[in-house]
């Protein structure tokens, strides 16, 4: 279990992770970090599998059928777009003279 | 011994989020850290299939079969000058889901700890806003919904439902009943679709990004109600990453958090101001215009999201290819806002194929324009406009511009003569040194390419 005090903890220190992780990202990548983010909150996609796996009545399951369900669009949906996105970063020949 | 197994992977999974999320932020790097967060994602997921005392598997596998399968096939087939509205429309699903866990967790009464039901509740709230939210937010880019709904006393209404609420959830946590669970959801989605609905236009890209950095935090508080490590730092990584994300990105457009969700953008009466008096707007044809292009020394061709609109960016690289045969030198303008979100343009370039190191960005290229030859615009407008530098009264004053109105000469690209997006009359086209050249991006280009390789 994780007391109160250990996930604040938790929460402070994932917090300036996020914050320091991505502070100087250049403009160009703006939309793409956004949406590799969305990826990664995908994560609840593991919650709504628990919360379906235990469930105990209808109502539940209904619930956590949905949740899963969305959770993994979000995860899906997410990784394709960004991936297709990054994919067309490419670098020009490096021999080319700057200005 | 399952336990330790879930465990240690919910820890690899967390370290490779995060180094996914630190290279993403590189250009050089970004392609290997979706793969990376990606990776972390399949560890993750396969090991929770084997947490102690799980039922309903059959459900849940059609659930990810089901879902899944939507959700690739949308992603693969959406045009990249769709992506906004598929983020959007992704994250508000996140949000329904962290909602969902929320919602088995609220109906089954309060728990041991009541602290855990307040923060699944707290969750619940903000999950439930950032997916009806985000569905209006899609619904809005998409063009399902296509006005702005504003009315007197809107913020008081919008005050009154989110208080609404809370108190709904305070009730809900306390007594654990079911009708006032559902209130909460009722008025919580019904809180987001109020909040989106009068934000328009240019602040979409802001508004989606903080339901991104929403559904995070909503995940991470989630995460601590299912105890679940994975989720509270991933969860809070993003939430901290996305309200970050949002901040520059309403700095780029130079507007505050607060203007951009308690006020109107361009729609201000007396917004719509006329042209300079006495001035005209002076038209080119295309063959002139090859040939200012081909005899120039240095081009920075800056694009808008009416070249995005006409599909041109494939044929504006060939033009730029065809100029560099000729010897020119050229170089792209990218303003931050360019398109629909924030590096929204440097996309389609990519995905026409412009190499990312000839693209520069605001603060890079500014100081160039006073050397250019030619500064070619293509489908942007406000991005361009002078009066941002010069006119105290505009509305777009104090908004970082290009200062394409600087080079020797300037070729606007464009439509027709009406006024840009935010309804604003713009002066660089009538500049001494401005030719119009009208048409359908794609079409012009197409007819300037053709020139250059008759000269």
């Amino acid at each position: 279990m994780i007391d109160g005090f250990t996930a604040l903890y938790l929460f402070m220190l994932a917090a300036f992770t996020g914050y320091e992780v991505i502070s100087r990202v250049p403009v160009i990548l703006h939309t793409p970090l956004m949406s590799g983010s969305n990826f990664i909150h995908g994560i609840v996609l593991v919650g709504a599998m628990v919360a379906l796996g235990r469930a105990h009545t209808d109502v539940e399951r209904v619930i956590g059928f949905v949740g899963v369900l969305l959770a993994t669009m979000n995860v899906v949906g997410g990784y394709v777009v960004t991936e297709r996105m990054l994919a067309m970063f490419k670098r020009g020949k490096p021999d080319r003279a700057r200005g | 011994m399952a336990e330790y197994v879930i465990d240690s992977s919910y820890f690899i999974a967390s370290i490779l989020f995060i180094v996914g999320l630190k290279r993403m932020s590189s250009p050089v790097t970004a392609r290997g850290g979706i793969w990376w967060a990606g990776a972390g994602m399949l560890v993750a997921i396969v090991s929770t299939l084997f947490t102690p005392g799980l039922q309903n598997f059959a459900l849940m596998l059609l659930a990810i079969a089901i879902g899944g399968g939507a959700a690739w096939a949308s992603g693969q087939r959406v045009g990249m000058t769709d992506m906004p509205q598929m983020v959007a429309l992704y994250n508000g699903m996140g949000g329904g889901a962290a909602a969902a866990i929320a919602a088995v967790e609220l109906l089954r009464g309060p728990g041991p700890v009541a602290a855990t039901t307040v923060i699944a509740a707290l969750g619940a709230l903000i999950g439930a806003v950032s997916f009806s939210g985000s569905m209006v937010a899609f619904a809005k880019l998409q063009g399902l919904i296509n006005r702005s709904w504003r009315f007197p006393g809107q913020q008081l209404l919008n005050l009154l439902v989110l208080a609404g609420a809370v108190v709904a959830g305070a009730a809900a946590v306390s007594a654990g009943s079911g009708p006032t669970a559902i209130l909460f959801f009722l008025l919580a989605v019904g809180y987001g679709v109020l909040m989106a609905l009068p934000i328009g236009g240019a602040d979409m890209p802001v508004l989606i990004s903080l339901f991104n950095a929403c559904t995070g935090i909503a995940v991470g508080l989630e995460g601590y109600v299912l105890n679940n490590a994975a989720m509270i730092i991933a969860g809070t990584v993003v939430g901290a990453a996305g309200s970050l994300l949002t901040q520059l990105m309403a700095k780029a457009m130079n507007r505050s958090l607060a203007h951009v969700l308690f006020s109107a953008f361009g729609e201000e009466p007396g917004a719509v101001s006329t042209g300079p008096v006495g001035k005209s707007l002076k038209p080119i044809d295309a063959t002139d215009a090859a040939i200012m292009l081909a005899y120039a020394g240095t081009v920075i061709v800056v694009p808008g999201y009416g070249m995005a609109v006409a599909q041109a960016q494939h044929k504006i690289w060939e033009l730029a290819k065809a100029l560099e045969a000729h010897g020119v030198e050229v170089l792209f303008a990218i303003h931050p806002v360019a398109g629909r979100m924030p590096g929204h343009m440097n996309v389609l370039l990519a995905e026409a194929g412009v190499p990312y190191d000839k693209l520069h960005d605001l603060d890079e290229i500014n100081a160039t324009f006073a050397h250019a030859d030619v500064a070619l615009v293509i489908g942007a407008n406000d991005v361009v406009n002078p009066s941002a530098r010069t006119d105290p009264t505009s509305p777009i004053y104090g908004m970082p511009i290009l200062n394409a109105d600087q080079a020797k000469n300037v070729i606007v690209i464009k439509r027709g003569r009406g006024a840009g997006f935010s309804g604003i009359e713009n002066a660089l086209f009538y500049g001494d040194n401005t030719r119009m050249l009208y048409g359908d991006a794609q079409d012009v280009v197409n007819h300037l390419i053709q020139e250059l390789k008759a000269l």
